[in-house]
């Protein structure tokens, strides 16, 4: 494979201090986090794909009573990415609920913490197929796209191979066997043209990389940045199937 | 031998077992007598003393004496079976006596596989007697109208009572059976049992509380005659195999008619009949039972074996109940049998005419399986069992059954409470707990009351009818229900499908069998494996389907880990302790074994049968300890687990740890010469260590993940979809570690610890033996690896490393590749 010169990372000592993957798509410099984010330094945005906040009373309406802590717990992940990193713009790349009826059951509590956020800088909600009806009463812009040190972030990533485009919608996550059994985790994959964010909410599910939902979109095949006590950089060929 | 007269049967019955010339057997008599008292009553008797009969005879007497008339039937008699089959197979034998004496009785089995137009049937117009399954009593329970339907119902009849109670399926039943004694309070219990330990306990756990069943035991058959084989071949170090010794094995098929075969597991199965057909050049039809295999092919190899065309089976515990086929002349117990219960049930096996002897042979696996056979031998002479501690019932149980009762009729509180203390396993359940149990089956039982709109059951206001009174939200929150009862959590199988092209697409063709899902996923691409008595090339997995090519002569793959699944029983293991300790009982041994205990007694020494041998050495650059419980693989793994913690807080880096049956082995970085045995086997690691430890572990996720299936809380099935094993095992897991930051006293966090702590953990087993071996460690430092070590260093690295760093330590591996891939 010619991953060497297709896909540039910048290798660093894996007891690097965030345990962050910095690398280049289509020649913007970014910064994939281990809780799922991606850090555009330069321009100050965070971004965050597939929150699918209140999923779990989405459940529970249709009877199945799930632990009502998902929204919390996620925007307890989400409050930790910008405490840490100060962002100018939260972008949050849509599906940021589960259904329609979602922000009518989002407790006052985890309403005012979406408040906070949006105090003191920008929040962009991108439109997603889960979410067309918007984030209600609750602050930030809406788009369909925003563009940022020539990348596009959008919820739908297009079906054929792009270059500059930053999507979520897929839910990618990586299976990788090894001695003694496989692990199965939330990842990043890019070809270095383009990027797939993995879903960051709490009970949000994933998507094997294999899966022919993934095939056509990369010019070559993609590297997967899989999430754990950091983000470890797999090639294709250590990926399997579910 | 049956002293009791032979008027104590009606003549009709008395002329029938005349004409088969027979005559009933004493505790038949005092089955007939018990229910004529109204007493609710357990049978113990071996195999093949007419044990079914005897259970179903005072039904067949009361319904042959009930007066003729009109009136609308209902059911009389109730049976349930652990095992469909085992339901069908009596359905057929029940048949003989109604047909032959020519009584106005109906019969019909319902299980899973009944249509839906038989089903529908037995509603409207039920039989006499009914024989079903633990599931369809659940079922029952949860319909509309079941008090009424069961309200002239006079008999239960539970089978194989003693491989059901100490599980979560027991649970049910027993909840279950609290219910139809609701229905009908006259009700009587009858218990179907092989011998146990302890048949106190079994006598409660029938009963409602707080009667106890009466016991009546048929009597012994001829003791089993149990010998131990001392291959010829040296005895092997180590391994699960038994590959030494399969030619002898081979030859003992040959000087027998029918030969079964027990294994373990389902690998050694798959591993024992390749290699006897390696070797089987007169191709004697050895055939392969286990429960992964399509069942298709299951029921061909039974059939044969019911003709008696088989010289061998090689099985699993599948064949460890059920059907009996009579002709077996010899029961082989490959590698040691951990417990010496199984092995008589697996003994009970051959020979079913209860005046012979039965005949068993044991070949043991490695030195020191060659100890414990030996153990097993002496104890199933002394007819000394392993004892299993009552169970406390478990709550995501009662809460199905909690829901189920509901989806069936409105309940108040106070009487359901009422009722399920007379189940003996929710005997101890405290009202608080029952209340929280009802709360989480309405709303969840969150902390955060936000659910209040969703409710699953609830409670009428005071101005509406039933005021007061529990029921279900609604039809289709019932309908839900019905569909997801039962306390079987299948473990998550895909399907093994021969690969055929499509243009130029894999698709799957016939379907072989199903295996675990977790195994299947070690594999990769073009690796061999056995599986049905084959070899296979593994191609990949699409969907629910594992896709395979023939591949005879490849080099198969075997399992990292393939031993037992069955640990050490306690029992068992103070045998062997004694045994090691006791060198007059050396002599008994083939002679390399005994030279193997004079060696570890000159270079390391012999602890005698209260102490633990501690063994400290240096090899290379690590250092090693090497512990000897005795005390069964589970709670040795627990140990490890906890004593690696330890040791790391101690600065000692460890690199790594082994356990097996006997012993357990520790190697770091940091000397080990210095340590303070008695502090490090405290018993307070079993406090805060084991909580923080247990919270990361993969067993935990796998405990709530059934716990939240069995509670209701995710469903299996739901209308109109069939959720796969698979997406359940992933969403479980999110909701473990949102719920466990959150609620970490959830009512089913606490089922999860629970259950984590007495299966995969054996948490009270290992309490005992901390406590067993307080102040009676022997240390020993030694120059080189002692005779007792080398079995356990010998499983080193073939074993996978469990713990909390090993699915990093996957990850890191393969970034590691890529980098050289990067380089390159």
């Amino acid at each position: 494979m010619s991953g060497a010169q297709a896909i540039r990372l910048r290798l660093q000592a894996p007891e690097s201090l965030c345990g962050s993957l910095w690398m280049e798509v289509a020649d913007a410099e970014v910064c994939l986090r281990k809780s799922g984010a991606l850090w555009l330094e330069a321009d100050g945005v965070l971004a965050a794909g597939d929150l699918h906040l209140e999923k779990g009373s989405s459940y529970a309406s249709r009877g199945q009573l799930l632990p009502p802590y998902d929204t919390a717990a996620t925007l307890d992940r989400l409050e930790a990415e910008v405490a840490a990193l100060n962002p100018r713009v939260v972008a949050l790349l849509g599906d940021s609920f589960h259904d329609g009826r979602a922000t009518a059951r989002l407790a006052a509590r985890d309403a005012a913490r979406i408040v906070a956020l949006a105090r003191s800088r920008t929040l962009v909600w991108i439109v997603g197929n889960h979410d067309r009806e918007g984030p209600g009463a609750l602050p930030g812009d809406r788009a369909d796209e925003i563009t940022v040190a020539g990348l596009t972030l959008r919820h739908e990533p297009a079906l054929v191979p792009v270059r500059g485009e930053v999507a979520g919608h897929l839910h990618p996550c990586a299976r990788v066997a090894g001695h003694g059994g496989s692990v199965r985790r939330r990842c990043f994959l890019t070809d270095g043209q383009r990027l797939i964010l993995p879903a960051f909410g709490s009970y949000a599910g994933g998507l094997n990389a294999r899966d022919q939902a993934f095939a056509g979109l990369f010019a070559r095949s993609p590297i997967a940045g899989v999430l754990g006590r950091r983000v470890h950089a797999i090639g294709w060929g250590s990926l399997t199937g579910d | 031998m049956d002293g009791a007269a032979p008027h104590a049967l009606p003549q009709q019955f008395q002329a029938w077992f005349d004409s088969r010339g027979w005559s009933p057997r004493g505790h038949q008599l005092e089955m007939v007598e018990a229910a004529r008292a109204g007493r609710h009553t357990l049978l113990i008797a071996p195999t093949g003393g007419g044990k079914t009969l005897a259970g179903f005879l005072p039904s067949l007497i009361e319904l042959s004496e009930r007066p003729k008339g009109n009136r609308p039937r209902s059911i009389h008699t109730l049976y349930i079976s652990p095992l469909k089959a085992l339901a069908v197979d009596v359905h057929r034998n029940l048949e003989i006596p109604v047909s032959e004496m020519r009584l106005p009785i109906t019969v019909e089995s319902r299980t899973g596989d009944t249509g839906v137009a038989k089903r529908q049937r037995q509603r409207l117009h039920p039989p006499d007697i009914l024989l079903t399954t633990p599931e369809q009593l659940a079922l029952f329970c949860a319909w509309e109208g079941s008090r009424e339907y069961f309200a002239d119902l006079r008999t239960v009849i539970i089978d194989e009572i003693h491989a059901i109670h100490g599980s979560k399926r027991g649970d049910l039943l027993n909840l279950g059976l609290a219910r139809l004694q609701s229905f009908a309070p006259a009700l009587r219990r009858v218990g179907l049992s092989a011998t146990v330990q302890d048949p106190d306990m079994l006598r409660r756990w029938l009963a409602p509380r707080p009667e106890t069943a009466h016991l009546v035991r048929g009597a012994p058959g001829a003791p089993p005659q149990v010998e131990v084989l001392f291959s010829k071949g040296d005895v092997p170090w180590s391994g699960w195999t038994a590959q030494h010794a399969m030619a002898e094995v081979l030859d003992v098929i040959r000087a027998n008619r029918t030969t079964l075969i027990f294994v373990n597991t389902r690998f050694q199965a798959e591993l024992a009949f390749q290699k006897l057909w390696e070797i089987n050049d007169e191709s004697l039809p050895i055939a392969l039972h286990h429960g992964s295999l399509a069942a298709e092919q299951r029921r061909k190899v039974e059939a044969a074996m019911a003709r008696g065309e088989l010289r061998a089976v090689v099985c699993t515990s599948t064949l460890d109940l059920g059907i009996d086929w009579g002709a077996v002349d010899l029961v082989i117990q490959l590698a040691a049998p951990k417990g010496s219960s199984r092995l008589i049930q697996r003994i009970g096996r051959a020979n079913h005419r209860l005046d012979e002897p039965s005949r068993a042979l044991l070949v043991p696996a490695h030195r020191f399986e060659v100890l414990e056979c030996e153990a097993a031998r002496e104890a199933v002479a002394e007819n000394d069992l392993d004892g299993e501690p009552a169970r406390l019932g478990a709550h995501d149980i009662l809460a199905q059954h909690v829901m189920g009762v509901a989806c069936g009729e409105p309940f108040a509180e106070d009487d359901l409470y009422a009722e399920v203390l007379t189940s003996e396993p929710y005997s101890d359940v405290t009202r608080e707990e029952f209340d929280r149990v009802v709360d989480f089956v309405s709303t969840g039982g969150y902390a955060l009351k936000t659910y209040d709109r969703f409710r699953r059951i609830v409670k009428a206001p005071k101005s509406e009818k039933g005021a007061g009174l529990w029921r279900v939200r609604d039809r289709e929150t019932a309908a839900r229900h019905r569909m997801n009862v039962g306390a079987i959590v299948e473990i998550p199988m895909l399907n093994v499908r021969i690969a055929s092209s499509r243009s130029g697409k894999k698709i799957g063709g016939r379907k072989v069998g199903e295996m675990e899902e977790t195994y299947l996923e070690q594999l990769v691409p073009g690796d061999a494996f056995l599986f049905a008595g084959q070899v296979w090339r593994f191609e990949g997995i699409t969907g629910m389907d594992a896709l395979v090519t023939s591949a005879p002569g490849a080099e198969p793959k075997v399992p990292s880990w393939g031993g037992s699944k069955f640990a050490l029983s306690t029992y068992l293991a103070k045998r062997v302790r004694r045994m090691i300790c006791d060198e007059d009982a050396w002599t008994r041994l083939p002679p390399d074994m005994q030279a193997w205990l004079e060696i570890q007694k000159a270079r390391s020494i012999i602890p005698s049968d209260e102490e633990m041998l501690v063994e400290v050495f240096q090899r290379g650059k690590r250092w090693y300890l090497v512990a000897y419980p005795f005390d069964g693989r589970i709670s040795h793994g627990t140990l490890t687990q906890l004593l690696a913690r330890r040791l790391e807080r101690l600065g000692k880096m460890p690199l790594g740890f082994v356990a097996n049956d006997y012993a357990l082995a520790v190697w770091t970085l940091g000397p080990l010469h210095d340590l303070d045995m008695d502090a490090l086997f405290q018993e307070d690691m079993l406090g805060d260590d084991l909580e923080a430890w247990l919270d990361e572990s993969f067993l935990m996720k796998r405990a709530f993940r059934q716990c939240a299936v069995l509670s209701g809380l995710i469903e299996r099935r739901s209308p109109g979809q069939e959720k796969s094993g698979r997406q359940v095992t992933f969403s479980t897991d999110l909701i473990y570690d949102v719920l466990r930051r959150h609620q970490p006293d959830h009512l089913l966090l606490r089922c999860a610890r629970a259950d984590a702590a007495a299966g995969s953990l054996d948490v009270a087993r290992l309490g005992r033996l901390l406590n067993r071996i307080k102040g009676r460690i022997r240390p020993v430092m030694l120059k080189k690896v002692s005779p007792f070590a080398v079995p356990v260093m010998l499983e080193i690295g073939r074993e996978p490393v469990a713990g909390g760093s090993a699915q990093e330590a996957i990850l890191e591996a393969s970034a590691a590749e890529l980098i050289a891939e990067a380089l390159s």
